[in-house]
């Protein structure tokens, strides 16, 4: 029996063994306690989880996220999102092909009505930002109710297995991802105020004010006298030839399925996107034993910190800017992907094309609010926050400050006299803020005992190393600037563990008496497996050029790496300035193709399989109201509701050269998320 | 743009579409207003499609008898596609008084050769799989009604009412009918002011503000239902079940449901108390009523995934019967509005209708049925139809 699972990671704890004995379409298969039935398809090997009844198109695991339909399976002759639903011993999955049957169940349940739950504060989601609020009206007294869609709190911080930005004294910065949610999980956890709904999905805001929310035990309606919408966001998409083929998924999908579940989703990874999410999801793949065959980015720089590019680039994985994705292709997954480069106005240039053999596409091209809720309740006129990406997408950093005010703006109009303190405000809006500027690097002269290099040149919210340093060497004025060195190091190796962006080596120069050597200390994070000790490797600069070779003499541990490895490299003297790290992959070679296939007419609704020609037809005969183009099309009829295609439609309306102005948006309505109609009528004490 | 039509059509839903169609396929020049982005975006899109001429009034039976007609056989006549789904109306029954109603119904259903008979619960069991046996008495079932897609038909009517040179305004608000000399002349929008020797007003839920505009009291109110959608499933359910008991929970009267031609169920109940005005935003508790009923009726339907639900107004007139007549005090104006929650299955067959009396000046159907429909008649004393 396959199984496609990270036994050795080198951040994450192991999880326990799968055990849970299951089928799907007749074979057996095996999970983990509590995993979701997507991941334990992923790691016996399936990929593909149905065929769409409109076209017969493989159906796979899109968002991992609930927010899409596509990776719905049967389970136990219910059809249900293999990505929310936990496999359950003897479980007996099948395929979704075409429109399943209606089980034919004939028991006649117990009917209930749905009881009516009310707070004084509603939190929608449990990320950054909804924790965050809610340990601040927890803190002022207040009651509040907190109903997040997956089975832990948290968000994506339980995705994030890498070091934060920000600020030390303010939000953890240095601190992983998953260790900040499991201190706001635990903060939250002891405030008696704070009643935490997890598995509960809030489905839909209706005009009396109340929230529907879907929990496994039954609908709840939850009537809040005031509420936050801190749902976070969801992942724009992009529509290209074979964007639909199972393979081909958000960066989040696959943090999900790599960083929450273990699961080895990809052998071989390419991604599309050089923002954060992307550079990030590259890494963690590495992280997770998946080769990066490369990663796109349309714009001549990438939008993410250059921190995460440089680390990416060091080790080994190409990244080309101004390029896009021209299509990807494969029978039932991803096999090969093609690129180009892009002119000035993103059109691919002809000629530049190369293939490489991957069997996963990460999509990595922004994020959007998931505010649908947040939108209704003020146009209901409810007394309604917003709060995180929800608010405004950017990092977690930002998110938390953001929970923070609003949860203190909420106890404030609740009657609790809190006060928000002044920084917080710019604070906020410092961990908001894009990268600011590149300064050219100005190596350093050397000539002292031992001294860190800091290859840190872009304005970013950060300050880790400024915090670490005992002797105060490292200095900014405002997280915002870039750390100066200057003093006399000691060589504790502080700033070097800490930096959360890979961005610092130390420099022994003492190393070798006759200069003939120096010694490099390189923050690494990668299992043992994975250090090559005592063997040569290939030396790189700061951008991942190609300097020499060097030798792995030692690994250094100390307590406060956490589960980062400093590798000490010994290196020419010559280069000690120029190296900044070795490289883990060979570089990516592209396969030999014949001529460019025809391309298939891109899918953009893939919940309803509507293609690019049928919305330019109807544009073309004079469409104007997305709601008449749903009519016609089925387009965003599917469900998701229009989640992942409405940009794509109005990117589209605007190739045809139609103005914003002119296009009249899809009208949203409840539910958000499909929900079985027993639910709504389940008696409240049938767990069944 | 030319300012000067032979006709103006004011609405572009269930009942302005084919009426323009119709208009302009006897050769008028017609101009269609709507305030909406486009045509079939107010209460016709809230229609869950059902579409029967099985009702008791004869007004209702000899229009639907037409738009089934009609809309049955649109694709093969025209290759567009709006989600015809033959399949019938079944009405199953659980008790005497109902089957009395029911069967009381059948003569004059029959006067007008509608297709409607009695079957027995095994047979109302193979028409509904998995519905509740425990009471079941069989019901009516009349095979010649069925399913359209009301997302489909309006764009449908408009593309064909264009191919015959009917122009299309959206985003525009009629704002004054000039009418001098007792007959009308010209629409004002906020956009524009276009002249024309006829109107016709189909406006829908939105009917009393005209009839302000024009000076005549138009009596349609307003009341909203809410409605929803499925995810689809494999086909297995061929009829629209309308299930006429009142629900135990005391809030409803009735509830009605059927699978469309996607495979998805779509649902709707009428409640016990009305909500009067023009709200279309859904309230929390249609849901788990709606849910409890359906899964009272057949179990099996509770595993099945609800994907929207929506709430569209019923123009209502206080007869519950539609208004459908040229107005003798305004020369020229043309009513066809308060069609009560059926302006979709009506809709084709109200359209031919307005073609008459606009282009001829008299109606189609026959005096009995004209008699219910008229303008200026006793809308206190009208009797209350049976089968609403």
């Amino acid at each position: 029996m396959t199984q496609n699972r990270i036994e050795r990671h080198p951040i994450l704890a192991p999880l326990p063994p799968a055990t849970v004995e299951l089928t799907f379409n007749g074979k057996p298969l095996l999970a983990r306690p509590g995993e979701m039935i997507s991941s334990a398809l992923f790691a016996a090997g399936i990929s593909t989880f149905g065929h769409h009844h409109r076209d017969n198109g493989p159906q796979g695991i899109f968002c991992v996220n609930g927010q899409c339909s596509q990776c719905m399976v049967i389970a136990d002759g219910r059809m249900v999102k293999s990505c929310m639903t936990a496999a359950l011993p003897g479980m007996r999955v099948t395929s979704c092909e075409g429109r399943p049957p209606l089980p034919l169940d004939d028991a006649v349940p117990a009917l209930g009505r749905p009881r009516e739950v009310e707070v004084p504060v509603l939190i929608l989601g449990g990320g950054p930002a909804g924790l965050s609020a809610a340990i601040e009206l927890g803190r002022a007294g207040i009651r509040v109710l907190v109903v997040d869609d997956k089975p832990e709190v948290g968000g994506k911080l339980t995705l994030q297995t890498h070091g934060f930005f920000g600020s030390v004294a303010d939000c953890w910065a240095g601190t992983r991802g998953i260790d900040i949610a499991r201190i706001l999980a635990d903060d939250v956890a002891a405030l008696p105020e704070v009643e935490v709904w997890t598995s509960a999905a809030a489905v839909g805001l209706f005009r009396d004010g109340k929230v529907g929310v879907a929990r496994p035990d039954g609908y709840r309606l939850v009537v809040p006298q005031a509420l936050l919408v801190a749902l976070g966001a969801r992942e724009k998409a992009l529509s290209f030839p074979g964007c639909d083929l199972p393979g081909v998924y958000g960066a989040g999908a696959f943090q999900t399925l790599v960083n929450r579940d273990l699961v080895h989703a990809s052998r071989k990874l390419f991604i599309l996107g050089g923002g954060n999410v992307g550079l990030i999801g590259a890494y963690h793949a590495l992280q997770a034993g998946i080769d990066v065959v490369g990663l796109v980015e349309a714009l001549p720089e990438c939008g993410g910190y250059k921190v995460h590019a440089d680390k990416l680039r060091r080790l080994g994985v190409p990244i080309w800017t101004s390029h896009t994705v021209l299509r990807a292709q494969g029978r039932e997954r991803v096999e090969r992907v093609t690129i180009a480069r892009v002119d000035e106005k993103f059109r691919p240039v002809p000629g530049t094309e190369h293939t490489f053999e991957a069997d996963t596409l990460l999509i990595a091209v922004g994020l959007a609010p998931v505010d649908e809720l947040l939108r209704k309740a003020r146009e209901y006129g409810l007394k309604v926050h917003a709060a995180g990406d929800s608010e405004e997408v950017a990092e977690a950093s930002a998110a938390i400050f953001s929970g923070r005010i609003a949860g203190r703006r909420m106890a404030r109009d609740l009657g609790v006299p809190v006060t928000i303190p002044e920084h917080w405000e710019s604070l906020a809006a410092t961990l908001r803020s894009r990268p600011g500027k590149t300064t050219p690097w100005e190596m350093p002269a050397g000539g002292e005992r031992v001294y860190p290099v800091i290859r840190c040149v872009q304005e970013i919210p950060c300050n880790p190393c400024s915090a670490a340093c005992p002797e105060k060497l490292i200095s900014m004025e405002t997280i915002m600037d870039l750390p100066r060195y200057t003093g006399k190091c000691l060589g504790c190796l502080s700033c070097v563990s800490r930096c959360p962006g890979l961005a610092i080596c130390l420099v022994c120069e003492d190393y070798d008496p006759k200069r003939e050597k120096a010694l490099l200390v390189v923050p690494f994070e990668f299992g043992d497996d994975r250090i090559p000790l005592g063997r040569e490797v290939k030396t790189v600069g700061f951008g991942g050029e190609s300097v020499g070779t060097g030798k792995v003499v030692a690994v250094r541990e100390r307590p406060d790496q956490d589960r980062r490895r400093l590798v000490m490299l010994e290196v020419p003297w010559s280069e000690r300035l120029k190296v900044a790290g070795f490289a883990i992959r060979e570089p990516s070679v592209p396969i030999e193709t014949g001529a460019a296939p025809r391309d298939e007419d891109p899918i953009v609704c893939r919940c309803e399989r509507v293609r690019k020609s049928e919305i330019v037809a109807e544009i073309r005969a004079g469409v104007r109201d997305l709601n008449q183009l749903k009519a016609l099309t089925r387009l965003s009829m599917g469900g998701c509701g229009g989640k992942t295609c409405t940009e794509l439609v109005r990117r589209i309306f605007r190739e045809e050269g139609v103005a914003q102005g002119e296009v009249t948006l899809g009208t949203v309505r409840p539910l958000v998320a499909e929900v079985p109609l027993g639910l709504f009528a389940q008696e409240e004490d049938d767990h069944a | 743009m030319p300012d000067t039509f032979d006709a103006i059509v004011v609405g572009a839903g269930s009942v302005g579409t084919p009426s323009a169609y119709y208009l302009s396929q006897r050769g008028l020049k017609v101009l269609v207003l709507e305030r909406r982005p486009a045509s079939g975006q107010g209460d016709n899109k809230a229609a869950i499609g059902g579409i029967r001429a099985t009702h008791s009034d004869p007004a209702k039976i000899l229009l639907c008898k037409r738009s089934l007609l009609e809309m049955s056989t649109w694709k093969e006549r025209t290759g567009v596609d709006v989600g015809w789904k033959p399949g019938g109306y079944a009405f199953p029954v659980y008790d005497e008084a109902l089957e009395k109603t029911l069967r009381g119904l059948f003569p004059i259903q029959r006067k007008y050769d509608l297709a409607i008979d009695w079957v027995d619960a095994n047979g109302m069991a193979e028409l509904v799989p998995g519905i509740e046996r425990r009471g079941l008495r069989g019901g009516t079932y009349s095979p010649g009604d069925g399913q359209l897609s009301p997302l489909k038909c309006p764009v449908a009517f408009e593309r064909a009412a264009r191919s015959h040179g009917a122009v299309f305004r959206f985003n525009e608000r009629v704002t004054a009918y000039e009418v001098t000399g007792g007959r009308i002349r010209a629409v004002v929008t906020d956009k524009g002011r276009y002249k024309a020797p006829r109107v016709v007003i189909a406006t829908g839920s939105d009917a009393a503000g005209d009839g302000a505009m024009l000076g005549i009291t138009i009596p349609v109110q307003p009341d909203s239902h809410e409605a929803g959608i499925t995810a689809p499933v494999a086909p297995f359910l061929k009829p629209l079940v309308v299930d006429m008991r009142p629900g135990a929970e005391g809030k409803t009267t009735n509830f009605y449901f059927g699978q469309n031609d996607e495979g998805q169920i779509i649902f709707c109940y009428t409640p016990k108390e009305l909500f009067i005005g023009f709200d279309r935003e859904s309230l929390s508790e249609f849901l788990p009523i709606l849910a409890a009923r359906m899964i009272t009726l057949i179990p099996r339907l509770r595993h099945i995934l609800v994907r929207r639900v929506w709430r569209g107004c019923y123009p209502m007139t206080p007869d519950g019967v539609p208004i459908i007549d040229n107005v003798p005090e305004v020369g020229g104006l043309t009513l066809a509005v308060g069609m009560c929650g059926q302006g979709f299955m009506l809709g084709a067959g109200v359209g031919q209708e307005v073609a008459s009396l606009v282009v001829d000046g008299k109606p189609l159907l026959p005096p009995e049925a004209t008699q219910r429909i008229r303008w200026g008649r006793d809308f206190g004393k009208a009797s209350k139809e049976a089968l609403k």
